[in-house]
């Protein structure tokens, strides 16, 4: 035929923007900006402040001084040449921090404030800041000053940008050996927790035990609780006054044994999740093979089983590791003197005020989440394509041996869960541990302690009520707009990549990097830093990529052709979006929200930056309780937050049962 | 070929095309899905977009919506530029293969979804709904979910829906693929019957040649992204313009030969044709349908005659309303032959396997299409 093949030029037909259209582009822009400013920007602000090191530069200063008269003035000698001369400061001195001040004084030996002698001083560059009094002074025309005001002059350090913290960082060995025990740590409990988890999930999905439903129940327990009270409950047991502290043989409960027990403890149900689902979609048919072709089954184990739930293995380890070593709350209360990256970061910043060296670590801490993110998305991937192709599901037969056996594995891990829990609850309980033994309430008296009392416990349950109600409304919204918005491509990527960020920043990191960028007063946005709505934001942003790839799978199933069918009958976006999204979605709109809720009660590691005396929280009061010896009354509000959440996620399988319930004439085929 | 001018003006007489597509492509990064395609379409008109999987109709389909815009050419509708046009802003009402019914909805609410907020009173819409749902012939079936409908009767629920706001254009994209063969067959018919009485222009994508035949008024045959024909379904079957046609609707012999002199030449076989404008010695490939070979009484082997020849049965079999028949002749040499003889012709000739007999090729059913275009 003689039709031309190649397209005539000109420009690409491009479709006139409707109200629709432009509407769908201002949310997905509104929630962009939202994460681009809660994400994006504070991140942006910690790394370059990790590159800002705080100095006083005596180059940039020149002095005149005048005879008794105080009208014949001497010749113009710049600072560091009278500090040459006096060997006053070496330049370890000169190093500073961002409100370091130096006297001006301490370069005049001489100097008395009741003499007649005056002083000149100005800066030789427009960039050197010196205070008098409490006004700071930026010009560089001579100012002259009688001494009695003389003295009441410093210099302000200032800024250069270069890799001089890291420098610091690593040359420093008390530092630089937090990085090791961090990975020692990290891969103990991952490997740990994933053989504990593995073997767990083989029973629930390999064998016929019985109290499946049970076990599996007891196995979840850890999410609903903050990281660091398994802590509490291991200081009972073998800390300093416990009772099976015996059974250490000398050794010590506080330090990375305890770090690593707690970390098994409330990294376990992450890692029954993932492992179960990678088993729980195993095929029938390779087993009924290995069988005919009379592999052993030790031989099959190896053959099958292991090379069908790897990705899921693999995914476990992971995110394993990165709960580990991201976690700060189990260190900060049983990690005695052993130093982690995440408690280098809180040492630095709230112990020490050195935002900058907070900044580095928490770099060096972003490196080992990044790369272990990358990895986990890559096999999530892989694990996806591995599930489109399954088929017959695995039947487990009976067989007794093998049964027990399973059976013992996952009563004793039951066990050690249920039992953490259990002595959490009972050193709540008890009046005087190990002394008077007799029940009372009275370490439910919070307001009694310092922490934050009984407010601590409501402004929790505030934030988590709103962070589930505002994170889930933002998060399924955006979800929806990168799904379900035609067009607009590069936007579009840019949004999801943004929202998938935040699983590879640690807590820590991200309340820090919100430090610097909230806590700045040039910020329009300061007025948020210690309110309730920082917390929030930094909560629904900490949980957002969760609740993002939940959104997107529910959204994915819903017929891609509504959208066009909506437009095609001149119906806009949003009715269909309140009409038939959101209903056909509920069941993840509700797993989001409860995904929220849970980890806003919880979570300690963000917000242990952020909230200020009148937004004390629950999770952070059990740090703050526990810090100051009130281990009772910390364990007290540890289990008020396992209350809360075991009676949120109730209600949340009854909603869950009673939607499903009342749709059900739609859902059934 | 049409004159490129056309009014401006939004006067749409009779002449004027309703839906008028010029010169418009698509390319999907450097693929390119759509090739050129000029097509008018008149008002109230049924009209089939027909072609294998992936040669662009619904590319095409997605265009005329607006869901996808063509990267190069116009769109008119009614007078009316929509080149540009987002889908909201144009006039159509569109029924995918996946039905795109709301499952949370009933079926009223489903047909009621384009009524509702448009400013009608509450009595007039379900008035209306009532209405529609008598139209496609599920009065009783408003209250149900469309998960509790057959597939047959969702397919009529989304056709209601899209009918419900009146539209001036109606899209089917493959409606009835998803159905199964005899639900098939019956909606073909309601489907057509009810773009008659509502005169609705109606363009349907379809793969299936049986169902653009039986439906179409007129046919738009693609390939590859381009237009191959646009006809009748009689004309499209009785005078396909490229080979490609010839072959995809029904079936068809095809020979390479040579032209020469208004005839082709398959071994030592002359066979006249009314196929014109091709080159004297070029290679062509001739066609011919089945049921266009004519079995001769017996008696005609010994006089040879223009477009006559002889041949002998290799195989038969029964197809009900027709024996296929496998042929071989001497002067075609090698080629085999597929004719469709009736039952009576078969028993009146005593056709049978291994037998020999005379065909007729009549010269205006022998089709001829230059090679390697
Ligand atoms: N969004 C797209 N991106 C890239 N290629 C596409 C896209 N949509 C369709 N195509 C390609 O364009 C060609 C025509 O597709 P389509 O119009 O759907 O065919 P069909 O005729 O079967 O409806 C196919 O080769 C298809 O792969
Ligand atoms: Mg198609």
């Amino acid at each position: 035929m003689a039709e031309t093949s190649t397209l005539p030029a000109g420009r690409a037909v491009k479709l006139k923007l409707d109200r629709d259209g432009i509407v769908k582009r201002g949310f997905m822009a509104l929630i962009g900006l939202y994460l681009f400013a809660a994400l994006a920007l504070p991140l942006y602000a910690m790394l370059s402040k990790s590159f800002v090191t705080y100095g006083f530069d005596l180059t940039r200063y020149e002095f005149q001084v005048s005879d008794e008269s105080g009208t014949v003035w001497g010749d113009p000698v710049s600072a560091a040449s009278l500090n040459d001369a006096l060997g006053k400061f070496s330049d370890a001195d000169l190093a500073s921090s961002s409100d370091g001040r130096l006297a001006v004084t301490d370069l005049f030996p001489d100097f008395s404030f009741k003499s007649p002698v005056k002083y000149r001083l100005r800066s030789t560059t427009a960039d050197a800041p010196y205070l008098v009094g409490l006004d700071l002074q930026r010009t560089t025309d001579w100012q002259e000053f009688d001494s009695n005001t003389f003295r009441r002059v410093n210099l302000r350090p200032v800024t250069t940008v270069g890799l001089q913290n890291y420098v610091e960082y690593f040359s420093n060995p008390a530092l630089f050996s937090s990085i090791e025990n961090s990975l020692f740590i990290s891969v103990i409990s991952t490997v740990l927790t994933v053989g504990l988890a593995f073997g767990f999930a083989y029973a629930l999905n390999r064998s016929c035990i019985a109290f499946k439903g049970t076990f599996r129940l007891i196995a979840m327990m850890p999410i609903l609780v903050p990281s660091l009270l398994p802590g509490i409950a291991l200081i009972y047991l073998f800390g300093n006054q416990g009772f099976l502290k015996g059974l250490l043989m000398g050794q010590s409960i506080y330090g990375p044994l305890g770090i690593v027990i707690g970390s098994v403890f409330f990294t376990f149900p992450h890692a029954l999740i993932i492992i179960s689902t990678a088993l729980s979609i195993a095929d029938q048919r390779q087993y009924e093979a290995a069988e005919s072709l009379r592999a052993s089954s030790w031989r099959t184990f190896w053959t099958v089983t292991i090379p069908g739930a790897r990705y899921g293995l693999i995914s476990a380890a992971f995110v394993t590791f990165t709960l580990v070593i991201t976690d700060f709350g189990l260190p900060k209360v049983i990690g005695g003197q052993y130093n982690v990256l995440a408690i280098d970061i809180y040492k630095q910043v709230i112990g020490q005020q050195n935002f900058e060296m907070g900044a580095v670590v928490s770099v060096v801490l972003l490196i080992p989440a990044v790369f272990a993110f990358i990895i986990d998305r890559q096999v999530q991937k892989k694990q996806v394509s591995l599930l489109s192709a399954r088929s017959v599901p695995y039947q487990p037969k009976p067989n007794r041996r093998f049964d027990m056996l399973m059976f013992l594995w996952c009563l004793i891990v039951a066990f050690f869960i249920a039992g953490i829990i259990a002595v959490c609850q009972m050193a709540a309980l008890v009046k005087f541990w190990p002394y008077d033994l007799s029940l009372s309430l009275k370490n439910y008296a919070f307001n009694r302690m310092d922490g934050g009392g009984w407010a601590a416990y409501w402004n929790s349950l505030q934030l988590a009520a709103m962070t589930a109600v505002a994170g889930t409304a933002i998060i399924f919204t955006g979800a929806y707009m990168v799904e379900k918005v035609d067009g607009f491509r590069a936007g579009r990527a840019l949004f999801q990549f943004f929202a998938m960020l935040p699983m590879a920043i640690p807590g820590m990191v991200l309340g820090l990097a919100y430090i610097f960028f909230f806590n700045d007063p040039a910020n329009p946005l300061n007025f948020l830093y210690g309110t309730m709505a920082i917390l929030v934001i930094s909560t629904v942003t900490h949980f957002y990529t969760v609740g993002h790839l939940t959104a997107l799978t529910a959204l994915k199933q819903i017929d891609a052709e509504f959208e066009p069918v909506a437009s095609s009958l001149r119906q806009p976006f949003w009715r269909l979006f309140a009409r038939v999204t959101v209903p056909v979605c509920l069941p993840a709109i509700l797993d989001i929200s409860i995904y929220m809720f849970v980890n806003a009660m919880t979570t300690v590691s963000a917000v242990v930056f952020l909230y200020s005396t009148h937004t004390a929280l629950a999770s952070v009061a059990v740090l703050n309780m526990d810090d100051a010896g009130d281990i009772a009354p910390a364990a007290a509000m540890g289990m008020m937050i396992f209350y809360t959440n075991a009676a949120a996620r109730i209600l949340h399988a009854f909603a869950s049962r009673r939607i499903l319930g009342r749709t059900q004439a739609w859902r059934a085929r | 070929m049409m004159n490129a001018l056309t009014a401006d003006a939004p006067r749409a007489d009779a002449a004027d095309p309703y839906l008028k597509i010029d010169s418009c492509w698509k390319a999907f990064g450097e693929f390119v899905a759509l090739r050129d395609i000029t097509l008018d379409i008149h008002k109230g008109e049924f009209v089939c977009f027909l072609g294998p999987s992936g040669c662009g109709k619904t590319t095409l389909l997605r265009a005329i919506a607006g869901l996808d815009p063509q990267t190069r050419g116009t769109i008119r509708q009614g007078g009316r530029d929509i080149s540009a046009l987002p889908a909201s802003q144009r006039d159509y009402g569109i029924v995918f293969q996946s039905y795109a019914l709301f499952p949370n909805l009933t079926v009223e609410r489903n047909i009621a979804f384009g009524l509702e907020n448009t400013g009608r009173p509450k009595a007039e819409i379900g008035a209306r709904v009532a209405e529609l749902l008598a139209l496609v012939g599920l009065p009783e079936q408003g209250r149900k979910y469309p998960a509790q409908l057959s597939g047959g009767q969702q397919q009529r629920i989304a056709l209601a829906r899209a009918i419900a706001i009146n539209p001036g254009l109606l899209l089917l994209d493959e409606p009835l693929s998803a159905l199964d063969a005899k639900v098939r067959v019956h909606l073909r018919h309601e489907i057509k019957e009810l773009q008659r009485k509502l005169g609705v222009t109606t363009i349907m994508v379809t793969h299936d040649q049986e169902e653009a035949l039986s439906m179409a008024d007129r046919i738009v045959v693609m390939n590859h992204g381009v237009i191959e024909q646009v006809g009748t379904p009689t004309e499209i079957y009785r005078d396909p313009a490229t080979l490609f046609v010839a072959d995809f609707i029904g079936e068809t012999n095809k020979i390479e030969s040579v032209f020469d002199k208004g005839a082709v030449r398959v071994g030592q076989a002359v066979l006249a044709t009314g196929a014109k404008g091709l080159a004297d010695g070029g290679a062509v490939t001739m066609a011919v349908r089945p049921e266009d070979i004519l079995p001769l009484a017996a008696g005609h082997e010994a006089r040879p005659a223009p477009n006559h020849l002889n041949v002998t049965v290799t195989s038969m079999e029964f197809l009900g309303s027709y024996w296929r028949t496998h042929l071989t002749s001497d002067s075609l040499g090698e080629t085999p032959l597929v004719a469709n003889f009736s039952m009576n012709a078969v028993r009146r000739l005593g056709i049978e396997p291994g037998a020999a007999l005379t065909v007729e090729l009549p010269a205006e059913r022998v089709l001829a299409f230059a090679r390697g275009a």
